[in-house]
């Protein structure tokens, strides 16, 4: 495809987009804005996360797109077929063999490498939007590092569920400064948001590139006596044994019966083929 | 059995394949031509370009028949394709006073140079279905008169001359961009306007429609509404002067609203400003009335709390194409998402009842 340049962007808008990310990098859990562009997909479907990944990606590179922990979820199929297209790059559904992973709403279970890099997608980057709608407030709010709204929000979860009633896209603290959304991924996957690889968050709608860098303190917030936990369904993989990763609940009839499966499905294949096995693994086989 | 779903891309290739089949329809009927949209389908065609921000009724032509007569899909494929197009340079400011005007009326005042001209209007049609349409399409020849040579005063300036209207401050300050650079709040007049031109007619309208209503009420009378072709000039500097490089359709929309005045100041008219591509009046006129409400600041007005004043509430809403993105993405999977709080909500639920137990029984 010879119509659009390396990655779909020109390479002015992958400049104005590195700058944001270098910024972004700099000032851990900062939303830096830049001039998000309009591209060949609809907002809310990852345009932040594909303008991130058009300006990460060089012709070496070996991509990977998750959507729900599966490479092989429609819009995950959608955006690779983008890349494949207009960036000519190899692709993957291995974590391993990635050198930049997409994703939307999961970190990989296996522990990445400093030589990848995650971008992920956002749809609202503003940790404090719900609290306020403004963003000449909430901008405000960071730049005083006015928190106390977010726990005494999570303070009146408690008082009234008895527990922190956010489950995913679970607030953390980056570096000791910000506080930062970190996509709506499970809360399970916050402990490893500190990690060796880069990680990228784009949002295309709402104009804002942020980063975690390397071996960066990423604190979920909590309270002494009520502290974060990571939860998980209460199960082992069916598939393949794992007790460590997190689950899918599938309805499997009409009666209700449901069964639980790898939301990573590179992690889930893998472990079959090492020769793992879940409680399910061979009426799967047969 | 539970089989894990393979084959997305697969399924993903047939939607593809089926969608193009429905978009042709019954291959029986003759294909439209992209002349028969332009032509027949103005009206989609400059809605298009408008919120598509793009000027080229062709292209908007294509997109309508792509987007299966979807106007806000067209638009979307406009301003997916705008965006990769290279940008070699800015036109002067369009003149509107030299406009060749197809229509131009003012509520304002009976008559005035350059006078009233209806030109192709819905206005006082009686909207009764016209089954001859369904026939055949054969229209009379509509009369013509002597087209006007000399440059259409705008009638603002009339009350300008006395006095009457606040004058707007010159400025020589490039206009923002906000398909370039990111919009921050407070965004200054330009910005809002841009904003505002390509924003969902629907929305400006429904957003103009709440002030007329109440929700910081700013009477306004259409001081003039003309519609019709300007030439577009830029600057060559290779050259060192400015050539005319094509002409586009433009509707402008200038109220008159209502004065505002202090112990130092004799009360004033104010304005409201709608532009935009093509015949869109409806869409001109509801710009110049939310554009109004915008300038409350400015103008000394007190906030209502009115939505049409607030900027960060209609700039940050106004754009369909990110609205339907973001609101037709819910149809994505988000079963982890779902899945945390499937669990969350089980936790909680098994923690009450337990909690409400031991007080049951010991009742």
């Amino acid at each position: 495809m010879n119509e659009y340049n390396f990655a779909y962007l020109d390479e002015q808008t992958k400049r104005m987009i590195r700058r944001a990310i270098l910024k972004g990098l700099a000032v851990p859990g900062y939303q830096v804005p830049f001039a998000s562009r309009e591209m060949p997909m609809p907002y809310g479907w990852g345009t932040g996360g594909v303008q991130v990944s058009a300006a990460t990606l060089t012709p070496d590179d070996v991509f990977k797109v998750i959507d729900q922990g599966a490479d092989d979820t429609t819009n995950a199929v959608s955006i690779r077929k983008f890349f494949e297209k207009t960036a000519g790059v190899a692709t993957t559904e291995e974590t391993e063999k990635a050198t930049i992973i997409q994703t939307r709403h999961r970190i990989p279970e296996a522990p990445l490498r400093a030589d990848q890099i995650l971008v992920y997608q956002v749809p609202i980057p503003e940790p404090l939007r719900f609290l306020e709608p403004r963003e000449t407030e909430t901008r405000k709010m960071h730049s005083l590092q006015e928190y106390g709204l977010m726990h005494v929000k999570l303070y009146e979860d408690i008082s009234q569920h008895g527990a922190i009633s956010t489950a995913y896209a679970y607030p953390v603290r980056v570096a000791d400064r910000y506080v930062m959304d970190p996509s709506p991924i499970p809360k399970f996957d916050n402990p490893k948001l500190e990690m060796d690889a880069i990680q990228l968050f784009g949002a295309g709608r709402e104009q804002r590139i942020y980063a975690v860098p390397p071996h960066t303190r990423v604190v979920s917030l909590d309270f002494e006596d009520y502290p974060f936990e990571a939860s998980k369904a209460d199960h082992a993989c069916d598939l393949c044994g794992a007790e460590d990763s997190y689950l899918d609940e599938v309805i499997t009839d009409d009666a209700g019966d449901r069964m639980f499966v790898c939301s990573d499905t590179d992690y889930c294949r893998s472990r079959r083929e090492a020769g793992h096995q879940g409680r399910l693994a061979q009426e799967d086989a047969a | 059995m539970y089989v894990a779903v393979k084959g997305g891309e697969k399924a993903i290739e047939n939607a593809h394949a089926w969608l193009a089949e429905e978009r042709r329809g019954d291959p029986g009927v003759a294909e439209l031509s992209l002349a028969q949209i332009r032509e027949q389908l103005s009206l989609a065609v400059n809605r298009v370009m408008a919120e598509g921000s793009l000027y080229d009724p062709d292209l908007a032509a294509l997109a309508i028949k792509q987007a299966r007569g979807d106007l806000i899909e067209a638009i979307f494929l406009i301003r997916a394709y705008r965006t990769t197009l290279p940008r070699f340079g800015n036109s002067t400011p369009v003149d509107t006073g030299g406009m060749a005007c197809d229509r131009r009326i003012s509520a304002t005042f009976k008559d005035a140079p350059g006078g009233q001209v209806l030109g192709p209007t819905f206005d006082y049609t009686h909207r009764l279905l016209d089954f001859k349409l369904a026939a055949d399409g054969a229209v009379p020849e509509a009369p013509t008169a002597a087209p006007r040579h000399e440059p259409t005063p705008h009638i603002t300036k009339f009350l300008k001359d006395e006095g009457l209207i606040q004058d707007e401050p010159a400025s020589d300050k490039p206009p923002g961009d906000l398909t370039r650079e990111p919009m921050e709040f407070p965004a200054d007049r330009p910005l809002r306007l841009q904003a505002l031109t390509r924003g969902d007619e629907g929305f400006v309208l429904g957003m103009a429609y709440s002030t007329q209503r109440g929700y910081a009420r700013n009477h306004a009378f259409v001081g003039e509404l003309r519609i019709g072709t300007v030439a577009v000039e830029m600057e060559i500097p290779e050259l060192g002067f400015t050539i005319e490089i094509g002409e586009i359709a433009l509707t402008e929309c200038e109220t008159v609203n209502q004065f505002k005045g202090s112990k130092t100041e004799p009360p004033q008219f104010t304005r409201g400003y709608g532009l935009v591509f093509g015949q869109s009046e409806r869409k001109a006129i509801a710009m110049a009335l939310v554009d109004r409400a915008l300038r409350w600041e400015e103008l000394g007005e007190d906030d209502l709390g009115a939505p049409a004043q607030d900027q960060e509430f209609v700039l940050s809403h106004a754009d369909n194409i990110q609205a339907t993105g973001f609101l037709e993405h819910i149809k994505l999977p988000h079963y982890v998402d779902f899945q945390s709080e499937l669990e969350l909500v089980r936790k909680l639920r098994r923690e009450a009842k337990e909690r409400l137990e031991p007080r049951e029984a010991a009742e």
